[in-house]
């Protein structure tokens, strides 16, 4: 049995030793690359055009993560300003988001479902987006990255009167300022 | 010998005891019930008005002046006008003062209250003569005679309908008042203002954004309400006839004012006072401003969401909506006391309070599934009572200026509209129809007829 634990812990440290020293030869074959002028051209327009590639890609990564920041919503039970745990999971990823986007600021929208009374729900708006920004704050995001605005129950995304639409738009939505 | 005579004491007892129990009970079922007026209606008899002066102009004035009048009057909901068709006699041709009326021809139709008019009318200008008679006393108990443009007939109307109405209640009723409310007709919640009877709707605010909660001064002068136009949540005071006024801008909401019924001196906006919900120390509390919307105290203080006060008619009290107990629910705060005891126990959902200006009741939106209904509830211990039933969402109450009518939204048609009913329930109707939808309807106070 110890043999097979002491096999395992080799095997566990050999492998990202292995993986790091492949990498820097990588990464010195890249140096070694770019300080010599003597690669034929051919050789060139593959090099920028993967750089194009992967430039591009990031670039899809980096629109797509800002769409999911922006377009995943934080829901709430009726007459409730309290996270779920899967409030609080899409939370932790846009705090992830926000750190790795370190200059942006953001708004956080509290809303409501209609069926409450015009003047509570304004209230009831800005619990649900305080609540958000509390959690985020206490995830580690600088309070003065993150405003908050009531809309009550004034806009609405689902404008149905069934219990679908109004799960729809008991919410917080984030958007960028 | 005994026998007969204990028996006897013995009935007698229980007679006795039976009687004080049923007028116990009697004068404890007065203590219940609350006399409606609204349910037996005076039978009023309003025949055609005569016109006084020649032409048709003439003619279709003081036929119109007859309509408007009857119209007005029907609003209260205290009359039942009774049928031309039945009427014997027509004051056209024998004649709209005392000595003219044979007022047994009204009486034998059931007729208790008659209303006769003259009407002259030149190119611009309009006089009438109006008189009310008691019929069964045999005489007139008011008589009034208004001159003026043909365009101020309506206002000429009104006033005779409030010496009416101040002659058989002892209160001058709401003729000149109006009810300002919310609708979407151009596409964003814009305030709107119109008559009390719904007549002549104008737009007030041109916010271009959601616009909301609108409250009348004491005085009918200003219109305090929350809008968006910097896309947060301001408050706006706002003069009814002149473009000026002032800005609330604190960080977070600035919601749901309420001006302080007879607070110093009306005609100084700085000394009037105002209640609205702000929550830029974190915490949603109640806090009195001046007119100006300066900031004077707090007057809430608890976990939670404080929202929508409104007051007592004597300025000493208020009621709001606090969640302090988990979900909302109506309070009574005291101004001099500091006691705070909460009104509603019935639903788990109670909110838009509003206090009757007669003092000794408040109406409410209480919700009960996924719909609202308004609710009247008095200061005694008494459970509400549900004025709705049945008919659609109906929120957002608030009380005519001499307590008698409730005007409220409701979606009992499909779209939301503007309605209302006596204080009692009776006589629900919607009061008009505009593009889009209406809600949170507001009623002014009576203003100074001028």
């Amino acid at each position: 049995m110890q043999k097979k634990v002491w096999m395992v812990l080799a095997l566990v440290m050999l492998v990202p030793g292995l993986l790091l020293m492949t990498s820097c030869a990588q990464q010195s074959a890249v140096e070694q690359d770019t300080t010599e002028k003597t690669t034929p051209p051919e050789d060139t327009s593959a090099k920028t055009g993967d750089e194009d590639l992967q430039a591009a890609a990031a670039k899809r990564a980096a629109e797509q993560a800002m769409n999911q920041f922006l377009n995943e919503h934080i829901y709430f039970s009726f007459d409730s300003a309290e996270l779920s745990a899967m409030a609080q999971d899409t939370l932790k990823s846009k705090a992830a988001w926000l750190r790795e986007n370190a200059g942006v600021m953001v708004t956080i929208e509290g809303h409501c479902d209609e069926r409450g009374t015009n003047e509570y729900n304004l209230a009831l708006g800005e619990r649900r987006a305080e609540s958000a920004r509390a959690y985020l704050i206490d995830l580690g995001i600088s309070g003065s990255r993150l405003s908050t605005i009531s809309y009550g129950e004034e806009r609405p995304l689902d404008p149905g009167h069934n219990e679908e639409a109004w799960a729809k738009n008991r919410r917080d939505q984030f958007k960028l300022r | 010998m005994v026998c007969k005579t204990s028996r006897t004491i013995v009935v007698l007892i229980v007679m006795i005891a039976m009687m004080s129990i049923t007028s116990h009970q009697a004068s404890a079922a007065d203590e219940f019930i609350e006399i409606n007026p609204f349910l037996k209606k005076i039978p009023l008899a309003i025949p055609d008005f005569k016109p006084l002066s020649e032409g048709a102009p003439a003619r279709e004035t003081a036929d119109e002046t007859a309509r408007l009048l009857a119209e007005t009057l029907l609003f209260t909901g205290y009359f039942n006008i009774l049928d031309k068709g039945a009427y014997l006699e027509d004051p056209r041709e024998s004649g709209i003062s005392d000595a003219s009326i044979n007022f047994r021809s009204w009486t034998v139709i059931g007729a208790e209250l008659l209303i006769t008019g003259g009407v002259y009318r030149s190119t611009d200008a309009v006089e009438m003569e109006l008189r009310l008679f008691d019929t069964f006393q045999g005489k007139s108990v008011i008589g009034k005679r208004y001159r003026g443009r043909y365009q101020d007939r309506r206002r000429m109307v009104r006033k005779f309908a409030s010496e009416v109405i101040y002659y058989l209640t002892g209160s001058r009723g709401f003729f000149n008042s109006e009810i300002a409310f919310v609708s979407t007709g151009t596409g964003n919640k814009e305030i709107y203002i119109a008559e009390f009877d719904g007549y002549n709707p104008k737009q007030f605010t041109r916010t271009n954004n959601i616009t909301l909660s609108p409250a009348w001064s004491p005085d009918g002068q200003w219109l305090a309400y929350t809008a968006y136009p910097k896309n947060r949540p301001f408050l706006y005071i706002k003069h009814r006839y002149q473009k000026r006024g002032y800005e609330v801008g604190n960080k977070g909401l600035n919601i749901t004012p309420a001006w302080v019924p007879g607070t110093g001196d009306t005609t100084s906006l700085e000394n009037m006072r105002l209640a609205a919900t702000l929550s830029f120390t974190g915490d949603q509390e109640i806090y009195l401003l001046t007119g100006k919307g300066k900031i004077i105290k707090r007057l809430t203080k608890s976990w939670g969401s404080d929202v929508s006060p409104t007051w007592s008619p004597d300025g000493k009290k208020f009621a709001f909506v606090s969640n302090r107990s988990g979900n909302p629910q109506i309070y009574i705060k005291d101004i001099d006391s500091g006691r705070v005891d909460r009104l509603t126990f019935q639903g788990r959902y109670n909110t838009q309070p509003s206090w009757s200006p007669k003092g000794d009741k408040l109406a409410y939106a209480g919700m009960q599934g996924s719909r609202n209904d308004i609710y009247v509830i008095g200061f005694n211990g008494r459970p509400p009572v549900a004025l709705t039933h049945d008919a659609g969402n109906n929120e957002s109450p608030s009380w005519s200026p001499d307590g008698s009518m409730i005007v409220f939204s409701s979606t009992r048609e499909g779209a939301s509209r503007i309605f209302v009913m006596t204080a009692f329930g009776t006589d629900q109707r919607r009061l008009l129809t505009l593009p889009g939808e209406q809600s949170n309807p507001q009623w002014s106070p009576n203003k100074h007829l001028n």
